[in-house]
C-alpha cells in the first residue's frame, strides 16, 4: 500500500431526486464516519460486523446540526472495494445535501479524492485486475485535464487574484522569517510581536474572507431559488412574465388558473434565479389545485428568496397578512403591484410583519418596476457593496476545501504566535498552509520563498 | 592490474572526506592533489558552520567524518547563532585559524592507513566503453583504480578576473585543470560554467579598530565534534564596520569597471555572496552595508573583509575600502578577485554520487554546482561511502530528506539541480525540527558505525545518551507536582501561571517561561543529568506537538521514497504521461516515486500513472516466473 491516508468524495452521479453515496476510503474512515454519525441505540460503528447497515443522522460537529437523515454502510479492510476501511453514507440524493455531508467529512480533516482515486487505490492494492489498469489511467489522465481546465478557468480573474494575494502574503511573510533564520548575521529587521500578530492576522483574514463567498458561490454554481407567492390574482404569473419578457405562464382574470408550480431561469447580473410561481395558497377543494397548493408550500420552504406579491389597489388582507407570518424567517422582498391602480396599501402593517422586507412598486402588466426589483434582488444576493467590489467567489468544493486547511493551519500559526514560540514554530505552520493554498494555485512550494527572500533582502557577505 | 582501489583528485574539503573515508573503509586509496601545500585549503572565508551548513558539520562529524573534528582543533572564535529562534535553526558557527587548519587536516591524511597522498596534475581520465579506469597525470605516470572520485573544485577550467584582467588559474596563484575538463568532455559529460567572487585581504597592521565595533569570541564551552573532547585555545574577536555614501560614490563612480557591467565573467554567480557593487547597484536606497573585519588565522597579519567582496580593478578596490571607517588607511595584501569555473550540471549525477555517464566515476564539491566547505565536505564523504560500497557490492548509502541535510543537499542535486552556486539553507529542509544540530548524532551515528567509520565506543557514547534520554523522560512524567504554596510561588516567580491540580515535571517544563534548571524550584527530585541531556529533554517536552507532527509527516514522505522505481523502466514506452514529464523523468531517472514527485514538470497524475505502470510491471514480472 502506498499512500494511506484517508479520502471522501461524492461517488454518485450529481442529480436530483434518489439516494446519493458519500464514500470514505483509508484508515480513519470508519473512525471518522463515528465522530459524524449518530444512532438511537448508540452502537459504535467500529465494532459493528463488516458489510453492516446503520441508520441514523449526520451531526455536523461544527454546530451539532442535524445535516440528513442516512444509512452508513460499513466494510472492514482488506475485503473492501479499495482493500482499506470503507464507510458509504448513504443520503438523499440533492447536491446540497450530498455536499454538506461531503464538507463535514472534509472537516474532519478527509482529503478529497483525486479523480478515479478509489480505483486507483483497487488496482494498487491488488484489488483488480491488471486489465483495467488502462481505464484507470484513461480516467485519471482525463477527468485530471478536464479538472485542470475548470481549475484554470475559475482561477482566471477574481479568485485567482484573491487566492495570490492571500499566497504572497504567507510567502513574504514566511521569507522574511527565513531570511532570519538563514542569515541571522544579516541587516534584516525582526519583525517585533506587534508587526508579526498584524500579519498573521492579515492573511487569516483575508482566508477567512475568502472562504465566507463559498456560500455564494454555491449561489452562482447552482442558482438561488426564488418563490413568487401571494393570494390568487394579485399578479404573480404577470411579475413571472414581466421577468421573463415572455409570456410562458397562463394569465387569466378567473383566480386559480396557474394550477401548478412553474420554475423558470432567469439571469440577474450574472446569478442564475429559479423562479417558481407558485399556485396560490389557499383553502380550495379542487383536488388538482390542492396538490398544487401543498407543492407550492413545500417550494415555499426550500426557496432561498420569496417575493411576496401584494395588490396595491386592494391592499392587505387577512390571507395577505396570514402569508406574511408563513413567510417570516425568509428573506423577502414585497412586490407591491398593480401601482398604476389607487394605493390602498398600509406600509406600516407590512413594516409590522416582515420589518427587513424591502418593498418594491411595480406594475407587472405595464413591465414598470421590474428594473427597480432586479436591483433590489441582485443586491440582496450580494448583499450591500459586495457587487461594487466584485467580491470574488468560490465554486469549487476543492478550492473551498483547501482554503478551509489554509485557514486552519493559520488558525495554528496565530496559536503558535500567541504562545510566543520561537519564529522557527511560526514558519512550520506557515508551511502548511502555503502548501494548502498552492493547492488552489496548483503551486508547490519549492524556491519561490528563496527567491523572495533574495528579492526582499540585500544578503551575503 | 590495478594500483589502487580508490583516486580521489583533489584534496579540497570535499576530496580530503572522500579519501579518508575510503581509507578508513579498508580501500587503498590515492589522493592526488594539484599542491600538497593546499590541501583543505580556504580559499574564501576563513569560517565554517553557520544555519544549515553548521548543521551539515555535525552530520558529517556523525557519520565519522573528519571536518567537526578539524575545525574544532582550528577554530579561534566561535558562537552559537540563532539561539532565540529555535531548537532546529541553532547554528554553530567558527572562524578558523586558516592555517592551522590546512596543518592538521594535512596531518590527519599523511596519518591515515591505507592513504597515498602525492602531488601531480590529472592530465585525463582512462575511459574505457564509458567506464573509468584510471588517470594520466602530466608527468607520465599513470594509476589505475576500480573508482575515480574527482573533487576538482573551481578548477577545472578555472579562471581569475580582477578587473580586466583575466587568466588561466583554478584559484589565485594555482593552476587551472584544462586538459582533466577536455578529458570530462570527450567522456560525454557536459559542462557548464558557474561563477564566485572573494573579498580583498588587507593587513591587520593597517587598521584602525577603536572605530569598529567587537565581535568576541563566545566563552561558553561549544565545539562541532560529538566525539572528539575540547581544548583550550586562545580567542581572538571579529571586528565589525559599515561602508558609507562614499563607498557608493566610489562603486558608482566606477562601475564601468565592474563586472557587472563590463560582463567579462560568464556563468552565474551566487545570489547570496553578492559583491560589494552588486549590493549598492541592487539596492540603491541601502546606504550602508555590514563589513566584518575576519581574520584568517593566529600567525598572520592577513584580514578577510567579509561583506566588500569585488573583483573591480585594484586601484578601485583600495578606493572603496578606504572609504570605511577604520580602514581609511588599509593595505590590500591580496586582492579580492571572481573565478569563473565549469561544473557537472547535477543531473548527470546519481544519488550516490556517481556519473550516469561514466561509471565507476564520482563527483563531489564545487564540481557539481554547489558552493561552500560544508557542502563539499558532505558530498566528498558521501561519494567516498559510496564508492567503497559499490567496490565491496554493498547496497548504496542515499541518506533521505528526512535524515539529514546532506540528504536534503544531494537530493536537491540530482532532483531538482540548480542555477547557481547552491548553498544549504535551513529553509531549504522541510523537517527542520527533526533534522536539528542537537541530535545529529543520534540521527546518523549507528550508519556511520555500521560502516566502520565510528568507532565501538563513539557509538557507545551515542547509544548511551539515547538511553539516558528515554529513562530521564520517563522520570519527568513519573514524578507528580502537587499545587503546593512553594510550587504556586516558584510558578509566579518565573512569570508562569497558576496551577490547580497536580501535573507531572514533564507538564510544568512544557510551560514556555520554565527551564530544565529551574525545576528544583520545584521538586528535589529533579532528575540530574549532563546539560547535553537536559537540552534534549527541553526540547522533546517543550516541542512534543510539533515535533510529533513533523514525525507523522515524515511517516508519510517515506512511504514514497520506499517505492522504488526499477532502473531500466523505458519511459518513452510510458505513452500517457505527458511529453515534458516523460522527458525529464528520462533525463534525471529517479531511484524511487517520491523523488519523481519532486521534480518540477512531473504532476500528481503523472504520478498516478507511473505508479499504476510499475504495479503493472511487478505483476507482470511475477507472471514470468
Amino acid at each position: 500500500m502506498y499512500v494511506t491516508d484517508t479520502i471522501a468524495a461524492i461517488s454518485t452521479a450529481v442529480g436530483e431526486g434518489g439516494i446519493g453515496i458519500v464514500r470514505i476510503s483509508g484508515p480513519e474512515a470508519i473512525e471518522i464516519a463515528e465522530e459524524i454519525f449518530k444512532n438511537k441505540k448508540e452502537k459504535s460503528l467500529i465494532e459493528v460486523d463488516s458489510y453492516t447497515a446503520h441508520y441514523g443522522q449526520v451531526i455536523d460537529p461544527r454546530n451539532q446540526q442535524v445535516v440528513d437523515e442516512v444509512i452508513t454502510l460499513v466494510m472492514k479492510a482488506p475485503k473492501t472495494y479499495t482493500t482499506e476501511d470503507i464507510v458509504e453514507i448513504d443520503c438523499h440524493g440533492g447536491p446540497i445535501v450530498l455536499q454538506k455531508i461531503l464538507d463535514v467529512v472534509l472537516h474532519m480533516g478527509v482529503r478529497l479524492a483525486d479523480p478515479g482515486e478509489f480505483t486507483k487505490r483497487a488496482f494498487l492494492n491488488g484489488r483488480i485486475d491488471l486489465a483495467q489498469a488502462e481505464a484507470i489511467i484513461d480516467l485519471i489522465r482525463s477527468q485530471t485535464e478536464i479538472g485542470l481546465e475548470v481549475a484554470i478557468d475559475q482561477l482566471e480573474g477574481g479568485l485567482s487574484n484573491k487566492v495570490n494575494q492571500i499566497k504572497e502574503d504567507i510567502v513574504s511573510l514566511l521569507a522574511h522569517l527565513e531570511a532570519t533564520i538563514d542569515f541571522p548575521e544579516d541587516e534584516i529587521e525582526d519583525f517585533n510581536p506587534e508587526q508579526l500578530g498584524d500579519r498573521i492576522d492579515g492573511a487569516l483574514k483575508k482566508t477567512s474572507e475568502l472562504l465566507e463567498t463559498s456560500q455564494r458561490g454555491k449561489i452562482l454554481r447552482e442558482g438561488l431559488e426564488v418563490a413568487i407567492v401571494g393570494r390568487p390574482n394579485v399578479g404573480k404569473s404577470s411579475l413571472l412574465n414581466a421577468l421573463l419578457r415572455e409570456n410562458r405562464a397562463i394569465v387569466t382574470e378567473v383566480p386559480g388558473t396557474t394550477r401548478d408550480v412553474i420554475e423558470e431561469v432567469i439571469n440577474i447580473d450574472g446569478i442564475p434565479l429559479k423562479i417558481i410561481d407558485t399556485a396560490g395558497i389557499r383553502k380550495t377543494e379542487d383536488k388538482v389545485e390542492k396538490i398544487g397548493v401543498e407543492k407550492s408550500e413545500k417550494f415555499l420552504k426550500r426557496a432561498d428568496l420569496v417575493l411576496l406579491v401584494l395588490d396595491i389597489n386592494q391592499g392587505i388582507s387577512a390571507e395577505d397578512r396570514e402569508l406574511m407570518r408563513l413567510i417570516k424567517s425568509k428573506q423577502t422582498v414585497v412586490v407591491a403591484n398593480k401601482f398604476d391602480l389607487d394605493n390602498n396599501l398600509d406600509l406600516e402593517v407590512i413594516d409590522q410583519l416582515l420589518p427587513q422586507a424591502p418593498v418594491v412598486k411595480t406594475s407587472a402588466i405595464e413591465n414598470q418596476g421590474i428594473d427597480k426589483l432586479e436591483d433590489v434582488i441582485s443586491d440582496l444576493v450580494f448583499s450591500g457593496d459586495i457587487r461594487a467590489s466584485n467580491q470574488t467567489l468560490i465554486t469549487n468544493m476543492r478550492h473551498k476545501n483547501a482554503l478551509d486547511r489554509a485557514r486552519q493551519r493559520l488558525l495554528d500559526v496565530q496559536q503558535t504566535f500567541e504562545r510566543r514560540l520561537p519564529n522557527d514554530f511560526i514558519t512550520i505552520d506557515l508551511r502548511a498552509a502555503l502548501e494548502a493554498v498552492g493547492e488552489v494555485t496548483g503551486d508547490t512550494i519549492g524556491e519561490d520563498i528563496i527567491d523572495q527572500i533574495f528579492a526582499d533582502f540585500c544578503l551575503g557577505k | 592490474m590495478k594500483n589502487y582501489d580508490i583516486i580521489v583528485i583533489g584534496a579540497g574539503h570535499a576530496g580530503c572526506e572522500a579519501a579518508l573515508a575510503s581509507a578508513r573503509m579498508g580501500c587503498k586509496t590515492l589522493l592526488l592533489t594539484l599542491n600538497a601545500d593546499h590541501i583543505a585549503l580556504m580559499p574564501c572565508n576563513p569560517s565554517i558552520g553557520g544555519p544549515a551548513k553548521g548543521h551539515i558539520v555535525r552530520e558529517i562529524d556523525a557519520l565519522g567524518g573528519e571536518m567537526a573534528k578539524n575545525i574544532d582543533k582550528a577554530y579561534i572564535n566561535i558562537r552559537l547563532l540563532n539561539t532565540s529562534k529555535g531548537p532546529a535553526v541553532h547554528a554553530l558557527r567558527a572562524q578558523a585559524d586558516k592555517h592551522k587548519y590546512q596543518f592538521e587536516m594535512t596531518k590527519v591524511l599523511q596519518k591515515q592507513n591505507n592513504l597515498d597522498l602525492k602531488q601531480t596534475v590529472v592530465t585525463d581520465l582512462i575511459v574505457d566503453n564509458q567506464q573509468v579506469t584510471g588517470v594520466k597525470t602530466i608527468t607520465g605516470m599513470d594509476y589505475q583504480a576500480f573508482k575515480v572520485i574527482l573533487t576538482t573544485g573551481t578548477s577545472l577550467n578555472g579562471k581569475v578576473i580582477i578587473g580586466d584582467i583575466k587568466y588561466t588559474g583554478g584559484r589565485q596563484g594555482e593552476f587551472a585543470a584544462t586538459d582533466l575538463a577536455e578529458s570530462l568532455t570527450e567522456a560525454g559529460i557536459k559542462l557548464e560554467r558557474f561563477q564566485t567572487a572573494t573579498p580583498p585581504r588587507i593587513d591587520k597592521e593597517s587598521v584602525d579598530f577603536s572605530k569598529m565595533t567587537i565581535h568576541p569570541s563566545s566563552k561558553e564551552k561549544i565545539q562541532f565534534s560529538f566525539f572528539q573532547p575540547r581544548q583550550e585555545r586562545e580567542d581572538v574577536p571579529c571586528w565589525l564596520t559599515y561602508t558609507n555614501h562614499k563607498t557608493k560614490q566610489v562603486v558608482e563612480d566606477n562601475i564601468e569597471h565592474s563586472p557587472l557591467t563590463t560582463g567579462i565573467v560568464e556563468g552565474e554567480g551566487p545570489r547570496y555572496c553578492p559583491s560589494i557593487d552588486r549590493k549598492i547597484m541592487r539596492f540603491p536606497d541601502k546606504n550602508s552595508h555590514q563589513v566584518f573585519v575576519e581574520p584568517e588565522g593566529l600567525h598572520t597579519n592577513e584580514l578577510y573583509l567579509n561583506g566588500l567582496t569585488t573583483s573591480m580593478p585594484e586601484a578601485f578596490q583600495v578606493d572603496i575600502i578606504r572609504s570605511v571607517p577604520g580602514l581609511e588607511e588599509a593595505e590590500i595584501m591580496r586582492p579580492g578577485y571572481a573565478v569563473e569555473y565549469d561544473y557537472i550540471p547535477p543531473y548527470q549525477l546519481q544519488p550516490t554520487m556517481e556519473n550516469k555517464v561514466v561509471q565507476d566515476l564520482y563527483t563531489a564539491g564545487q564540481i557539481n554546482g554547489t558552493s561552500g566547505y560544508e557542502e563539499a565536505a558532505a558530498q566528498g564523504l558521501m561519494a567516498g561511502i559510496n564508492a567503497v560500497l559499490a567496490l565491496k557490492g554493498k547496497e548504496p548509502l542515499i541518506l533521505k530528506r528526512s535524515d539529514a541535510y546532506i540528504g536534503v543537499l544531494i537530493d536537491d542535486l540530482v532532483t531538482k539541480g540548480t542555477n547557481e552556486p547552491y548553498r544549504m539553507l535551513t529553509s531549504r529542509a522541510e523537517y527542520r525540527l527533526i533534522l536539528r544540530q542537537d541530535n545529529a548524532d543520534l540521527r546518523l551515528s549507528s550508519i556511520g558505525h555500521r560502516l566502520g567509520l565510528i568507532s565501538e565506543q563513539q557509538y557507545q557514547q551515542v547509544e548511551d545518551k539515547r538511553k539516558a534520554i528515554a529513562k530521564n523522560l520517563e522520570k519527568l512524567n513519573d514524578i507528580q507536582i502537587t499545587p503546593t504554596k512553594k510550587v504556586l510561588e516558584a510558578l509566579k516567580e518565573l512569570g508562569s501561571g497558576g496551577l490547580k491540580k497536580p501535573v507531572s515535571l514533564a507538564t510544568i517544563l512544557e510551560r514556555p517561561k520554565i527551564d530544565y534548571q529551574n525545576l528544583d524550584k520545584f521538586t528535589s527530585e529533579v532528575p540530574e543529568v549532563t546539560p547535553e541531556i537536559a537540552e534534549q529533554l527541553e526540547i522533546r517536552t517543550k516541542y512534543r506537538g510539533y515535533i510529533d507532527r513533523q514525525l507523522s509527516q515524515v511517516e508519510k514522505f517515506k512511504q514514497r521514497e520506499d517505492k522504488r522505481i526499477p532502473e531500466e523502466i523505458d519511459y518513452q514506452s510510458l505513452d500517457n504521461l505527458r511529453k515534458e514529464a516523460r522527458e525529464k523523468l528520462e533525463r534525471i531517472r529517479p531511484v524511487s516515486v517520491g523523488q519523481a514527485s519532486r521534480i518540477s514538470g512531473v504532476s500528481p497524475a503523472d504520478i498516478s500513472v507511473l505508479m499504476i505502470h510499475l504495479e503493472e510491471l511487478q505483476r507482470g514480472g511475477r507472471q514470468d516466473d
